[in-house]
């Protein structure tokens, strides 16, 4: 695993010289869509007895911005390393594909956990929550946050421009996680849609995730951890895939 | 002994475009070897091919007797690549971006690895700007702290893919005295270049490629003696006229005619014609060839002259100095 250390010790620092971008700026959007959403819908929506509609979306909003981070550090590294050129310091040297993998995965995760960190931190004044079986809440933030890591690798690797990074990122990535029940049940959904809902992956990150905060959740989260963990493994070895035979890296 | 580099039958296609075809070379060690050819004649993608960037279609490179390929990891270790292009990364300082690039293979941090940055940020004068952001420096820096990546993991062969395009001079001359040093300490160097000059006075052996063939590939010192002419250059006094016999064979330029000949012996019966047609000069010199007469001349494929190869570089050359030429 000969510059897996410093592939990885670099993306971390890449990410954290450009905090209050990074880290600070996702926080603060979580917090204001935690505002507006509770100030309207705190009296009219109520998903599980005795969770009030604030407590329900904060894990929902920790996840879905830990997701979108994760996804954001590889897919955004890769491309800007692409376009201008500084790939070739990483493809000159002996790394292996896998630990190109692991490096870009593993600081994304760093990232997105950090980001859910920080909103967690930040809204836990402005609800009680339950901390019921936090195994679930770690499983749930690392495997969601590494299926989304690899798919910001793939997207920084097929993507030439900054153009087609944008375009993976607002028609897949953000209808994925948005429609996802970060903000309702699916429960609440008309029964066409719910059937939909149990077509997207991230449905189950969060719904798993949530479990592990109330106890409470849509589906079990065995069957979440099953779906969750297989989509981790195929994205994984696609990734691995890709990276070994060096897919739109070495000509 | 091991080459530094042996290329052998390499092929690359990128569509309908030929980049390499059948390429074959041998660089020794400790030599300062130079590739030189048009744009779009395949330096680049040998380049890259060496360095692991392009996967071949057919062929197998060597570095010091690692497979690029099967044993990509000694393969990488032994080379030091300068790209072609000003690439930068833009988070980090010039000391962050050489201390990463030695972890990428795989130094640790120890003193040995500071002290080995601190001496080549000394000798690229690039010490008073170790703590300044990339984005900050001027492009002849950001040049050298690509020549300085290329030399953290202290290389045995070292390949600059045109490091002086659009470099001033100074920079240019420092360049190349600390590459000649390197030279001299045993490293092996690779040369691209369009300044034909530089290639003249630093490579010790020369590979000319065109449309992704070696068209000549010898000592600079046999090229320039195998391809390049000298020349007598005559300036005429006003009114003047070459007698014809000279005419035939002279050609015009700026102002002056140039007599091409090979053996000087050739330069009496010139001035007897001269002398004896009382045609008058008012300047008279005698050219010595450089590489861009023979650059320009096997480009042009006027092989006519020289013994031509059925094979391609390596394959067909013998050691240093018999001249091979593929047409």
């Amino acid at each position: 695993m000969s510059g897996f250390p410093t592939l990885f010790y670099k993306e971390v620092l890449r990410f954290w010289k450009v905090g209050f971008q990074t880290v600070a700026a996702p926080v603060i959007t979580a917090l204001l869509y935690l505002l507006i959403f509770s100030h309207v819908l705190e009296s009219r929506v109520q998903v599980y007895e005795s969770v009030s509609y604030t407590a329900f979306l904060v894990p929902g909003l920790v996840m879905m911005s830990l997701l979108q981070n994760a996804f954001a550090n590889s897919s955004s590294s890769l491309i800007q390393s692409k376009v201008t050129g500084s790939i070739i310091f990483v493809l000159l040297p002996p790394i292996s594909y896998r630990a190109f993998y692991l490096a870009y995965v593993l600081a994304a995760l760093v990232r997105g956990l950090s980001v859910g960190v920080g909103v967690l931190l930040a809204t836990l004044w402005f609800a009680p929550l339950k901390f019921a079986d936090p195994a679930w809440i770690l499983v749930f933030a690392i495997l969601g946050g590494g299926i989304l890591a690899s798919l910001g690798v793939i997207a920084g690797i097929w993507a030439d421009k900054f153009d087609q990074l944008a375009a993976f990122q607002n028609f897949l990535i953000m209808p994925l996680t948005f429609l996802s029940g970060v903000f309702y049940s699916i429960h609440s959904l008309p029964p066409f849609w719910q059937q939909v809902s149990h077509w997207n992956p991230v449905f189950y990150m969060i719904d798993g995730f949530r479990h592990g905060f109330f106890g409470v959740s849509d589906v079990s989260p065995w069957q979440s951890l099953v779906i969750v963990a297989t989509c981790f493994v195929l994205l994984s070895m696609l990734t691995l895939g890709m990276l070994k035979r060096g897919y739109k890296l070495r000509a | 002994m091991t080459s530094a580099i042996c290329v052998r039958q390499v092929a690359k296609r990128f569509g309908s475009v030929e980049a390499l075809a059948g390429v074959s070379l041998d660089v020794e060690q400790g030599e300062f070897f130079g590739l030189l050819g048009p744009n779009g004649a395949g330096k680049t993608t040998l380049i890259s091919a060496l360095a692991g960037l392009v996967r071949l279609d057919s062929g197998h490179i060597e570095v010091m007797g690692c497979d690029v390929v099967a044993d990509y990891r000694n393969a990488r270790r032994q080379l030091g690549v300068v790209p072609q292009e000003l690439v930068f990364d833009p988070f980090f300082s010039v000391r962050e971006t050489l201390r990463i690039q030695c972890g990428y293979f795989g130094i640790r941090q120890t003193r040995e690895r500071d002290a080995w940055i601190d001496e080549i940020l000394e000798n690229l004068d690039l010490a008073s700007k170790a703590n300044a952001n990339m984005r900050s420096l001027s492009g002849g820096m950001k040049r050298r702290v690509l020549v300085a990546q290329a030399l953290v993991h202290k290389p045995p062969v070292i390949v600059l893919d045109e490091p002086t395009a659009g470099v001033d001079v100074e920079l240019r001359q420092s360049l190349w005295q600390f590459i000649r040093s390197l030279n001299r300490d045993g490293h092996t160097v690779v040369l691209t270049t369009h300044y034909l000059e530089e290639a003249e006075s630093l490579c010790t052996r020369i590979a000319m490629l065109k449309a992704g063939r070696v068209v000549a590939l010898d000592t600079t010192a046999n090229l320039l003696r195998s391809f390049a002419v000298h020349a007598l250059r005559l300036k005429l006094a006003p009114g003047a006229t070459l007698p014809p016999l000279l005419a035939g064979r002279a050609q015009e330029k700026e102002g002056a005619w140039s007599i091409a000949f090979d053996q000087y012996t050739e330069i009496e019966p010139v001035l007897a014609e001269l002398r004896a047609s009382g045609c008058s000069l008012e300047d008279l010199e005698i050219g010595k060839p450089d590489l861009e007469d023979v650059f320009v001349r096997v480009m042009r494929g006027k092989e006519g002259r020289f013994p031509a190869s059925s094979g391609n570089g390596a394959d067909a050359a013998g050691p240093p100095g018999t001249g091979t030429v593929a047409g």
